[in-house]
């Protein structure tokens, strides 16, 4: 859909342009200021102004953050906590959508009673501070002999992140036709082979957008990751956070750019590449309510 | 049983530290020195520590002053599984040893003599029911006033030394084109500026009254409305720009040249060191105004938490005696600009506002100018310096007249005890 | 016997989920709502005390700036994020050339952890380093631009932050609920010589409705998160004028030893989001079934 009657007139498209790419320059701006900065030397940053180009643009800062600079007694860059945050993000993100695929397709087609109670109850979930659960959460992991485990940070990820990869596919899956399982269950089918042979195939654009979405979420959680963590199992952000803060001088802030454009890379990477499919999947039906 | 299994554990840690013997062991340290001077020091500790033969595993959380750090430690706590040390300072330990938690160090304290080491007002602070649980690594001295004499010299003014002249060379300095006080809008920073105003106008009696006794007709009283009619006033000496700012950021308006003067703890040296500026001729380390013969103090320590392991115990007592090492101390103190905090140490390496620091130090805790800093948690519990820092940020960052201050600065109080 | 298990399947399917939404959030919600009626200062004690902290938390002339501050944040945040998503989606679904970079321009934001975005973003808005000085080194010497250094406007700026990372993200979801009407519809319009602007407000915004629902409760979602925000970008200041709830209980919970007064700050956020979008969402959800 279009607004052809508009661009009828070219004026009205050239304003749309302008718009548009006003607006990008706008969205732009931070990233500029913070991959310029990462390129300068820290006297031109000193020294210099903030929006301006580099002169002499170097990768020192960029070597130093991924490798040398110290996020504690430890002087190995984020390196190594970018494994850390791989190991927590890959099963916390599968585990999550799995189940939240489950949740939603019993949520929308095996309807009982209560069903509906107990998506909006979850759906409030959705709103608590995660302030309030890091005591209580802290005594659970330990009862359950996870504290300060990777296995634990995946639990809490998986625990908070089901709210909302059952709304994507609850609201999804009740787009498909209900026809659909009354004619299958005439041919035998149960709810797992229905799930499997009826709702599975369709279901690859709900899956991009759940991912996509969790794996943002995961990725940059520092709440959970810094206190949940224990030391050698730090996600990335939690390293971040300690190579920027400093409370005693020589504040790097061309490091500090750098790291937090290294710490960003894959899901600006996921952004750039499957942001099509990210579109065309909320487009599939997971917007719908 | 299990008691006295730890008592001989320490006893023998203690004197292997001494002797420096190889024992198996591990400390799990919970701190936020992450910045580079600060990491080299702890990392030092850690060289010590292994050839100890204790292994150090790191457990850094920066951020907020070590809000983020105190999140993680409460969390640990509360599920039974608390790190073995961790960057806790000035009535805290106290908090945390009424709650249980912490180790009883004494054995390796006396082994060491740390009771003739230490000055008393730094073993008071390591002490819950007479027993050390925690080792001190340093002491700052917060009441200082960095200076561009460049500055001073173009503007036709001298360096204050009261709060009445400041006013008065402040002003001499703003009419020159200068911003007179560089000043970072953090609420640390409000509640470390109006710490030396404090110190300044009312005192050191008044100071401890009001500010560690937190007694309210001190508080109530005359000398607190000049205190605030005094830290208004210096609204108009700062720049328009400075929330938010940090702190290291106003550091280097003194060094350029942009501004004149700087209240700040002696952390800010490095600052200047790192710009290659030396002491007396590029800048000046004074008291802050009406604070000479004071000292505010600031000490970082390291709290010990009780384990249920018996080499994670006996590694402990190696870690607090190696706290206490002169190398340590000396490593430690040159990086970050403070001062040991045993005595008895070689003061050739330092500097000559570390010389005033240590002068200072021994000379204001004879006369009762010796005080803990509030803004830097050393004085009182952290719900009453919170509730300072609210009511100082607030009053400093607002149009608040000065009683509206006193009575905002009161009531905070009185619902934070 | 598999009948039995066949029938039960869904119910035992989304039973584990169901047990862990009772305990670690209705759960964990009591445990704060009791502990909130206690003494706790520095860890949880359970010596109950009655409203004593919520009449604590009420004398605190910051819990009513951060209380405020969450209203005027939540409304002009979802607000500004809804009209510019749409805004944003209508015009880039009108045929754009190199779509694809210009939506992840918009979208990239969401990617970035606010830790140091939060530095970029102080500069920027700092007169004395960012767009004031631009505009003024440029020739316009009187602009003026300080809102993150007054205490009256700084909570602004947390918006503008905030919307600058979430709206690309609702930009999505509009474009792709766009992408998703009957283009028979809109021709059927077209025929009857509807205009442009009738066209969107009659037909293509009534039929977007759940996409608001769903952009709605992921832009509530992401406002209640919205701590790092307010911690990276203005510490609460000047002084605490940018307070919100969040940064507030943090800071009592955890780092005054004011258990019981963060706890009780905790509640009443809770609730004061809920009441307003209780209403919201059971009426949106209760249409669709009939």
């Amino acid at each position: 859909m279009n607004l052809k009657m508009l661009s009828g007139i070219s004026l009205g498209r050239v304003a749309i342009y302008l718009i548009l790419i006003v607006f990008a320059l706008l969205y732009l701006a931070p990233l500029y200021v913070m991959l310029t900065t990462s390129l300068k030397d820290i006297e031109e940053i000193r020294s210099g102004n903030l929006l301006a180009l580099p002169n002499d643009p170097t990768f020192y800062a960029w070597i130093k953050a991924w490798s040398s600079a110290c996020t504690g007694s430890e002087c190995n860059g984020l390196a190594p906590f970018f494994w850390n945050s791989v190991k927590i993000v890959v099963p916390a993100v599968l585990i999550s959508t799995v189940v939240g695929a489950f949740n939603g397709y019993v949520l929308a087609k095996w309807k009982f009673k209560g069903s509906e109670l107990l998506f909006g109850a979850l759906l409030f979930g959705c709103f608590i501070p995660f302030q309030v659960i890091l005591l209580p959460m802290a005594i659970l992991l330990a009862k359950l002999g996870l504290a300060n485990t990777v296995s634990g940070l995946v639990l809490v990820h998986v625990i908070y992140g089901v709210a909302f990869t059952t709304l994507f596919f609850r609201n999804y899956y009740v787009g498909i036709p209900t026809e659909l399982v009354r004619a299958a269950q005439l041919d035998g089918a149960g709810f797992l082979n229905i799930f499997r042979h009826v709702f599975l195939p369709l279901s690859t654009p709900i899956f991009v957008v759940t991912i996509i979405w969790q794996f943002t979420q995961i990725w940059n959680d520092f709440l959970f990751g810094v206190v949940y963590s224990g030391p050698g199992t730090q996600p990335i952000t939690v390293a971040l956070n300690n190579l920027v803060n400093t409370s005693i001088g020589g504040k790097e802030y061309n490091v500090d750019m750098a790291a937090a454009i290294i710490a960003a890379l894959p899901t600006l990477f996921v952004y750039v590449v499957a942001g099509k499919y990210f579109v065309r999947g909320l487009t599939a039906g997971a917007v719908k309510g | 049983m299990k008691n006295n299994k730890k008592v001989s554990a320490i006893a023998a840690a203690a004197i292997m530290a001494s002797s420096t013997a190889v024992m198996a062991g591990e400390v799990e340290v919970l701190h936020w020195w992450t910045s580079g001077g600060e990491a080299a020091s702890v990392g030092y500790l850690q060289d010590k520590l292994s050839d100890a033969g204790v292994s150090w595993t790191d457990f850094a959380v920066a951020g907020g002053g070590g809000e983020n750090a105190m999140t993680v430690l409460k969390s640990r706590a509360i599920s039974g599984n608390p790190p073995t040390a961790a960057q806790i300072k000035g009535p805290s330990i106290q908090e945390w040893g009424d709650l249980g938690f912490l180790a009883d160090i004494d054995a390796v304290a006396q082994a060491n003599d740390w009771d003739s080491l230490l000055p008393k007002v730094v073993s008071d602070v390591m002490k819950h029911n007479g027993k050390y649980v925690a080792a001190p690594v340093n002491v700052h001295r917060v009441n200082w006033m960095w200076s561009n004499p460049e500055v001073f010299r173009a503007a036709g003014a001298t360096i204050p030394t009261t709060w009445d002249d400041f006013m008065v060379q402040a002003k001499k300095i703003q009419d020159a084109g200068y911003i007179a006080l560089a000043h970072g809008g953090q609420a640390w920073q409000d509640a470390t500026l109006f710490e030396a105003v404090v110190l300044g106008v009312g005192g050191a009696d008044y100071y401890k009254k009001a500010f560690v006794e937190t007694d309210m007709s001190a508080l109530q009283s005359d000398t607190t409305l000049a205190v605030f009619e005094t830290f208004g006033q210096l609204r108009q000496f700062i720049d328009t720009n400075s929330p938010g700012r940090d702190w290291n950021v106003a550091t280097s308006m003194v060094i350029n040249g942009e501004a004149a003067m700087q209240i700040m703890g002696d952390w800010a040296k490095g600052e200047f060191k790192v710009a290659g500026k030396s002491v007396g001729t590029d800048y000046t380390c004074t008291a802050a105004p009406g604070t000479s013969g004071t000292h505010t103090f600031n000490i970082d320590s390291f709290a010990f938490f009780a384990q249920a392991d018996a080499s994670a115990t006996a590694a402990q007592a190696v870690m607090a005696a190696e706290i206490l090492g002169s190398d340590f101390q000396e490593v430690f103190n040159l990086n970050k600009g403070s001062i040991p905090a045993r005595l008895g140490m070689s003061r050739d390496k330092f500097d000559s506002c570390a010389h005033d620091s240590m002068d200072a130090f021994v000379a204001s805790s004879q006369t009762g100018g010796l005080v803990p800093s509030f803004a830097h948690g050393m004085a009182v519990s952290s719900a009453v310096s919170g509730a300072i820092y609210d009511a100082a940020t607030n009053f400093f960052n607002t149009n608040q007249s000065a009683e509206e201050g006193v009575r905002q600065l009161v009531g905070a109080i009185a619902a934070a005890k | 016997m598999l009948n039995l298990l066949e029938k039960h399947l869904p119910k035992i399917v989304i039973a584990p989920t169901t047990v862990a939404m009772i305990v670690c959030m209705y759960g964990f919600i009591l445990w704060t709502g009791l502990l909130s009626f206690t003494k706790s200062r520095m860890m949880p004690q359970w010596d109950f005390v009655g409203f004593e902290q919520y009449v604590r938390l009420f004398d605190n002339p910051r819990w009513h700036i951060a209380l405020d501050n969450l209203f005027i944040f939540i409304f002009l945040f979802i607000a500004i994020s809804l009209v510019l998503g749409l805004l944003l989606a209508i015009f880039l679904d009108q045929r754009i050339r190199n779509e694809g970079a210009i939506r992840t321009i918009y979208l990239y934001p969401m990617a970035i952890s606010f830790i140091v975005t939060g530095t970029a973003w102080k500069w920027i808005l700092n007169p004395g380093l960012g767009i004031e000085k631009l505009l003024r080194d440029m020739g316009f010497v009187d602009f003026e631009f300080r809102w993150l250094v007054d205490p009256d406007m700084a909570i602004y700026t947390i918006v503008i932050a905030a919307v600058w990372q979430s709206s690309g993200f609702v930009m999505a979801m509009f474009l792709a609920g766009l992408r998703g009407v009957d283009d028979n519809l809109t021709k059927a319009a077209k025929i009857d010589g509807a205009s442009a602007i009738r066209l969107y407000w009659h037909i293509i915004l009534p039929i977007m409705r759940p996409v608001f629902f769903s952009a709605i409760v992921i832009l509530t979602h992401i406002a209640i998160k919205s701590f790092d925000l307010v911690q990276a970008l203005t510490g609460g200041g000047p002084g605490y004028a940018s307070d919100l709830p969040a940064n507030f209980m943090y800071t009592f919970a955890f780092n005054r030893a004011q258990m019981g007064v963060g706890a009780a700050s905790a509640m009443i956020m809770l609730f004061g989001v809920l009441a307003v979008l209780i209403p919201y969402l059971y009426s949106e959800l209760r249409e669709k079934k009939s």
